[in-house]
């Protein structure tokens, strides 16, 4: 809540600053000089600076939040030092007395310091001394030191009854039925890094994994296994996929046959196959494979079929008045009319197989993108699964950019027939 | 050199539901090599059918066409088309779109360049060969439509609306280029159009076809083409006896359309 809060926060205080600030400085190009823009589409140009700043409010809050070096502002970390409080205990007898603890708190990175000193009490009851890493918990039998039958009944001079939770210097401490006390440091508002590391550890972690690999594999071994994997099966799915589509485009024949086909795999997703694709062809290289096959298969079929059907009559009689066979008819006109469509459809592909070898991986795999996340949340490390999710959502929109890069330079004419 | 006979054509299909539609019937007409002919109609008189049995897209269900000795049965290469808009390649630049048809007939580089320097020059685009189509405007793509049509040597060109999708400004000066190319090449044209104003301007001959079903109405034989080829256009509509046939062949055309009308009337 705290965290969408801040968001919120900074995407109005920016929106409003900028604003102000944009409207001080004139500019006269057309869009500016137009009076509505509200609802004009082509009026609406992405503002990069909301970019800019959108991606940093993103590092700005992370940082924030798991108290990160790079950032100046942090939100309240959790309790670090020494946390003190004195309890109130009551003998078989009826005796009252009291006893300080203190409880150092320390940073889990940290090595444990020593329990601090105590100096005896007066009383009954001994003082008592416990060591803790900061956002953690610890049980103190205080009453263990005070003789037989002693009680605690009052935690800083305030009477306590069982489960009960007082707030000391530095976290909360609750009597537990036994008659233990539960110290819980402070936790502040930031994240713990199991949770969330900061930014550096995430830097650091892929600095370290991008020169001595994770599992035995390098970071470009992981990477690169998942995208040659992908490749394999959207090359597979285009070879089979676009012949087919082609001819479910020119033929009755072929598009009856296969229609059915299609439409029913076509919104099965590629994620539900994995069992079955497992069960027939194994959990390793083949069985991914086919997997990204099936999952590009459908949309290139897809792709082909509409591209060949949105061919225009007229070009066709066009090139059949001008004496084009058959062939030459398929070859310059068919074919370089779908290539728009094929594009689109490789696009969409293409993503789709990303995010399916990712999820294939997670099932098995001995190296790739999805392996190397699985496995490292299996030990916690959650720095490494963040930097597995930031170089997927990368590689992923790196493959998209350079999709649409091709299909400018290869098929310019492409929504200009 | 022959001529093109249309031979008692009919056409008539079946719609699902039992019903038939009958397109065209008995329509005859023969033209001489050279001949310039627009087809005027209001719509559904069967006018683009007709040109599509022409071209070969389409058998008729009765009567036949000859070329010259050969009867048509399909698309060939001695009649080309000339389509409204968005029947050129837009993989291919102006130059490779006017070379089409000798290309795929697989004739050599030089002798194909040769044709395509002439036509870009005939119409107007010689600067034009290495742009890409979508670049050029509605006109200029027609220029280059008309001038891939001619780059095949056929011996009818069948023109579908060739000007229907362009401006008036333009559409008058491609039409002074029709006149100027059917006279350069000896030709012959079939033009279908919708514009009382252009069929009179681009036919020696101008049929006036009727709906229900499609057939010739009546024939004109007409003096402004001749004219046009040897006076700018705006001289013609001005000259003797052009606005009384268009205003009778105006007439003619509401006639039917209010007769088209007053049977959906009476129908709904």
């Amino acid at each position: 809540m705290m965290v969408l809060a801040f968001y919120v926060a900074i995407f109005v205080i920016s929106m409003l600053i900028w604003g102000r600030v944009r409207r001080h400085r004139a500019r006269h190009d057309f869009t500016s000089l137009k009076t509505v823009t509200f609802g004009d589409e082509s009026a609406i140009q992405p503002d990069r600076v909301a970019s800019v700043i959108s991606v940093l409010s993103v590092f700005l809050i992370w940082g924030a939040f798991t108290g990160s070096g790079l950032v100046p502002l942090h939100v309240p970390g959790p309790f670090v030092g020494e946390a003190a409080f004195t309890y109130t205990a009551r003998a078989s007898d009826g005796a009252e007395a009291e006893a300080g603890v203190r409880i150092a708190v320390h940073d889990p990175a940290a090595p444990a310091p020593p329990p601090p000193q105590m100096t005896p009490a007066p009383g009954f009851a001994q003082p008592d001394a416990a060591v803790v890493q900061a956002w953690r918990s610890v049980l103190l039998r205080v009453s263990e030191n005070d003789g037989d039958g002693a009680t605690v009944i009052a935690i800083d001079g305030q009477p306590v009854a069982v489960d009960q939770r007082v707030t000391v210097a530095g976290g909360t401490v609750t009597l537990t039925p036994r008659g233990s006390l539960n110290f819980e440091a402070a936790k502040g508002m930031q994240m713990e890094p199991i949770w969330l590391p900061s930014p550096e550890a995430v830097v650091a972690r892929f600095i370290e994994i991008a020169t001595n690999g994770y599992q035995n594999t390098s970071l470009w071994g992981h990477l690169g296994a998942s995208l040659a994997r992908v490749l394999a099966g959207f090359a597979l799915g285009s070879l089979v996929g676009i012949p087919l589509g082609y001819a479910m485009g020119l033929s009755g024949w072929f598009r009856g046959w296969f229609d059915p086909i299609v439409e029913f795999m076509r919104p099965v997703p590629p994620l539900a196959l994995i069992p079955l694709v497992i069960i027939w062809f194994g959990i390793w290289e083949t069985g991914k494979v086919v997997l990204l096959f099936l999952a590009a298969l459908w949309i290139m079929v897809i792709a082909a079929r509409s591209g060949v059907s949105g061919v225009k009559l007229s070009k066709i009689h066009a090139a059949y008045s001008l004496g084009a066979t058959r062939t030459q008819i398929l070859r310059h006109v068919i074919i370089p009319n779908s290539l728009p469509d094929l594009f689109t459809g490789a696009r969409v592909a293409m993503g789709v197989c990303w995010g399916t070898v990712v999820a294939a991986e997670l099932v098995a795999a001995q190296k790739g993108a999805g392996m190397m996340i699985i496995a490292a949340s299996k030990f916690q490390l959650t720095d490494i699964v963040v930097m597995g999710i930031i170089l997927i959502g990368i590689v992923g929109y790196g493959i998209d950019i350079l999709m649409r890069i091709a299909e400018r330079k290869l098929v310019p004419w492409k929504g200009r027939g | 050199m022959s001529g093109l006979i249309i031979d008692k054509i009919s056409m008539r299909f079946d719609l699902p539901g039992g019903r038939a539609v009958q397109a065209l019937k008995d329509v005859s007409l023969d033209l001489r090599q050279g001949e310039l002919l627009s087809v005027l109609g209001p719509s559904g008189c069967g006018k683009t059918t007709l040109l599509n049995i022409l071209a070969g897209f389409l058998a008729p269900t009765e009567g036949q066409i000859r070329l010259g000795d050969a009867r048509v049965t399909g698309p060939g290469p001695e009649r080309g088309m000339v389509f409204q808009q968005g029947a050129l390649f837009e993989w291919m630049n102006v130059r490779r779109n006017i070379d089409f048809g000798p290309r795929m007939k697989g004739m050599a580089k030089p002798d194909r360049d040769r044709i395509t320097d002439h036509l870009l020059e005939t119409v107007g685009l010689r600067d034009f060969g290495d742009k890409a189509v979508y670049e050029l405007s509605g006109g200029m793509q027609q220029r280059v439509a008309l001038a891939r049509c001619l780059a095949n040597d056929p011996d009818v060109i069948l023109m579908d609306e060739p000007l229907g999708a362009l401006d008036a400004l333009t559409r008058e000066k491609m039409q002074g280029l029709v006149l100027k190319l059917w006279k350069e090449t000896g030709k012959t044209v079939i033009l279908i159009t919708h514009s009382v104003e252009e069929a009179l301007l681009l036919g020696e001959r101008l049929v006036v076809m009727a709906p229900r079903p499609g057939r010739i109405f009546r024939e004109y034989r007409l003096p402004f083409a001749e004219r046009g080829v040897r006076m700018d256009l705006r001289q013609v509509k001005k000259s003797e006896g052009f606005a009384e046939t268009r205003e009778e062949i105006l007439s003619m055309i509401w006639g039917m359309e209010e007769e088209i009308m007053g049977k959906r009337d009476s129908a709904a």
